[in-house]
């Protein structure tokens, strides 16, 4: 467009083209090369529910547990739950206090969790804060035990103290 | 690496997500869209004064264009893992067109424009060259060598078709980068319809600008006379765009402002302490007023062609200078309150890191040299020593 | 109590057989779980949270969440007479090591634990460009770790700040619902160890669930509602200063 050079006059509308028709050849052959490489990269379990891998979602489901749940627990220690259903801690389940424990469940013979240390797993809820629900039982664990730890007069799995010297029939709940 | 924060932020908002590299990224699509923009007006609107940097600002964009897709790259979690973005497009995000946006433009207007352009000069040098440029060359024909004059006003008038597609699509092309942010609901401080229109004229003004300077700089270099009609007119687009841009930008802070809704306390907080520096300094005082005025004054009074020279020069400078910290306080600024509005953290650029700041010089370097490699190969001007530039010379008389 | 595996199978026949299905961890989903007949959500009462931290704790030892991210975590609040717009928040650690120090009692005091709000119409999985991460059948978002770019378009998205870039597998990392339990009949981490029962997995779906009468009978609310996102984690007793 700027310069003139000197060109044959051919008028035929090919060859006046021909450059053209070359360049959409190599576009439809990337486009084509696009295409067939879809087909084959794209997982095949892609758009089987929505815009996603199907296949994720059972790889999602698939992650081994790591806490075990309470239902599990109760089935062996049984003595526990008679033992905690008849205090203020029934409603609790086993890996509040216990930790994730799947492992242990596996395996109880030679998996053995370790025993919570009291003075700091009871102080995590009861220790006093003014966000806390005013019903909730609290304390000031300096004033209240004076450095004790909380299972010297606690039972953590009955902890009203009156409730541990009653029999056992003797639960509120 | 402990991170300061003042106030609240939710736990997972303390770290930054996107980093310098992403405030690139809308950098240089602005570049590539306002060279583009710039060069498509002498074609479809015949401004023949700005003829002499036709050529400049095609590849101009197409060297930037080039680069624009590293920084995402590099930013990326998964970089292997980006030919995704084309095999399966999530039709409902902003971000999953970017691909098809890109290549549109790369593909169907920037290349085939510059190649129509080109393709005279391409197929003589395969005649005239030697070794391993001819082959380049040679490859480049397409192995098609027919240059009758039907063929050539056929290219003509494709390529002027092609540029009027090409205005809309670098309109496109960045006024999208405008919608990812400004469709971000969660985030008040990109969430704006207007983003996209702010995002275009300021990409026109980044690119005029870095055509300007190129230009003078490439002039200079070639020991050629600038063509000072050429720069009076580029100057003149420039103060007016600018001008828009500026409103715009007004107009968004103006409505922020008097609305005041819940989010007006914390960023304006935030712009008063964090972005003091980078938006009202840097890019609203020294990046916008001042190139205004000093474009201004050029309007107003006459100077000297060689006064005009330099105020062009500096005022070209602090453009650039003002848009890149108008990208910074977008994306960076986005990130730094919290989305419950309660409180800041703060971003610390690192050096020779993935994301840090020499990548970032690296990528800002990378599309010079790749414009340097380009000029080389393509002229984009009549060499001096060949034909004298049989057009140029009528245009300095002009002058 | 020295049980061997041995003995457990044989105290519980049908305890231990969906046991050894959990432990297995197999690729599929439980036979007797149907994506269609649930949709998930969680119900956090707020008058019951006592901060303790449990659920953070639980959640990072379950999902092997990195330090410093959270997929749960617990904010304070604090708000004085009239600042209702304006409360003292605090979160430190997330709250996993629990609020040791107390703050300020006068005013208005509270927990509020936080996490992925499973949005019906999420903008997270909206703006994701290659379909890493979507709302499964069941109503849980969850991310394809091995499709997703890193791109954290998503963690920009997400009005609540529940997610972030896991530095181990440099991809969206976010809360699933403990995808993995509830899909074998057990209830998510977070709410297995909240003492108070003060997190409550519900299934929208399953008329039998106590979720509907809850919803009934007291003012829930979501996080965030002028965002439209179809929040799922209904809160009860929720302060409007939360945010």
């Amino acid at each position: 467009m700027r310069r003139a050079i000197p060109a044959p006059k051919v008028k035929l509308l090919f060859k006046d083209i021909e450059h053209l028709l070359r360049l959409a050849a190599v576009m439809l052959i990337a486009v084509v090369a696009f295409v067939v490489l879809r087909a084959a990269v794209v997982p095949k379990s892609f758009g089987q529910y929505g815009h996603y891998r199907g296949d994720a979602i059972a790889e999602v489901a698939a992650r081994p547990v790591a806490h075990a749940g309470h239902e599990v627990c109760e089935g062996c220690h049984t003595d526990v739950v008679d033992q905690k259903k008849l205090g203020r801690h029934a409603g609790l389940h086993c890996e509040v206090c216990h930790g994730p424990q799947a492992r242990h469940a596996d395996d109880p013979a030679s998996i053995k969790p370790p025993l919570p240390d009291t003075g700091v797993i009871c102080a995590r809820c009861h220790e006093a804060n003014s966000a806390k629900p005013r019903s909730f039982p609290q304390v000031a664990s300096a004033d209240h035990s004076g450095g004790l730890a909380c299972n010297t007069c606690h039972q953590p799995h009955r902890p009203k103290i009156q409730d541990q010297a009653k029999p056992a029939t003797g639960a509120k709940r | 690496m402990q991170i300061p924060v003042q106030g609240f932020m939710y736990p997972n908002e303390v770290e930054l997500q996107w980093s310098v590299l992403i405030v690139l990224y809308p950098f240089i699509t602005g570049l590539v869209a306002g060279a583009f923009i710039l060069a498509s007006l002498e074609r479809v609107f015949r401004v023949e004064a700005v003829k002499p940097t036709y050529r400049l600002a095609l590849l101009t964009a197409l060297s930037f264009l080039l680069v624009a897709p590293l920084p995402l790259q590099l930013h990326l979690g998964h970089p292997e893992r980006s030919l995704e973005m084309y095999l399966t497009p999530h039709r409902s995000s902003a971000m999953a067109m970017f691909g098809f946006v890109y290549l549109w433009y790369l593909m169907a207007v920037l290349l085939l424009e510059i190649w129509l352009d080109y393709r005279c000069d391409i197929v003589v040098k395969s005649k005239t060259e030697k070794g391993l440029p001819r082959l380049i060359y040679k490859i480049l024909t397409l192995g098609s060598d027919v240059l009758t004059e039907r063929s050539l006003r056929i290219d003509e008038r494709l390529g002027y078709f092609i540029t009027l597609i090409g205005i809309p699509s670098a309109f496109l092309l960045h006024g999208y980068v405008g919608f990812i942010f400004g469709s971000v609901k969660a985030n008040r401080w990109w969430s704006s319809p207007l983003m996209p229109i702010v995002f275009i004229f300021s990409a026109m003004v980044s690119g005029i600008a870095a055509v300007m300077l190129l230009y003078m700089l490439s002039s200079r270099l070639r020991r050629q006379q600038i063509d000072i009609r050429c720069l009076d007119k580029i100057a003149q687009d420039l103060m007016y765009t600018f001008i828009i841009d500026f409103s715009l930008e007004m107009l968004d802070l103006l409505q922020r402002i008097y609305e005041a809704d819940e989010s007006f306390r914390s960023l304006d907080f935030m712009v008063h302490t964090r972005l003091w520096t980078s938006q009202v300094i840097v890019q609203i005082l020294l990046g916008t007023l001042t190139p205004i005025a000093l474009l201004g004054l050029t309007q107003l009074f006459s100077f000297t062609d060689s006064v005009r020279k330099r105020i062009y020069a500096l005022a070209g400078c602090l453009t650039v200078i003002g848009i890149f910290a108008m990208r910074w306080n977008v994306v960076i600024g986005g990130q730094l309150f919290s989305k419950s509005f309660l409180g800041y953290t703060s971003y610390k650029m690192g050096f020779a890191t993935r994301e840090g700041l020499l990548t970032a010089i690296i990528l800002m370097i990378l599309p010079f040299i790749i414009l340097w490699i380009l000029v080389k190969i393509l002229p984009p001007w009549t060499d001096a020593e060949s034909i004298s530039a049989s057009e140029e010379i009528p245009v300095h008389a002009a002058s | 109590m020295d049980i061997t595996r041995r003995r457990l199978l044989a105290l519980l026949p049908a305890a231990a057989v969906a046991w050894e299905f959990v432990r297995a961890g197999t690729p599929e989903l439980s036979p007797n779980y149907k994506t269609s007949d649930h949709w998930w959500g969680m119900l956090i009462d707020i008058t019951e949270c006592i901060g303790c931290g449990s659920c953070v704790r639980a959640c990072a030892q379950e999902n092997d969440v990195p330090e410093g991210y959270y997929r749960t975590w617990i904010e304070r609040y604090h708000v004085t007479d009239y600042a209702i717009e304006r409360p003292h928040v605090e979160s430190p650690n997330g709250g996993k090591d629990g609020f040791p120090l107390d703050q300020d009692p006068s005013g208005k005091n509270f927990f509020v634990p936080k996490l992925c709000n499973h949005c019906a119409d999420s903008p997270c999985t909206q703006v994701c460009p290659v379909g890493a991460t979507f709302v499964s059948p069941d109503g849980v978002v969850l991310v394809d770790k091995n499709y997703c770019l890193g791109c954290r378009y998503c963690v920009q998205a997400c009005p609540y700040g529940c997610r972030f870039i896991n530095p181990k597998t440099n991809t969206a990392d976010k809360c699933t619902l403990c995808y993995h339990r509830i899909t074998k009949g057990l209830t998510t981490a977070c709410a297995e160890v909240c003492p108070t029962g003060a997190r409550q997995l519900a299934d929208l779906k399953n008329p039998k669930d106590p979720i509907h009468e809850y919803l009934r009978t007291h003012s829930v609310q979501i996080l965030k509602p002028h965002m439209a996102t179809g929040a799922k984690v209904f809160y009860n007793g929720m302060d409007g200063s939360v945010r």
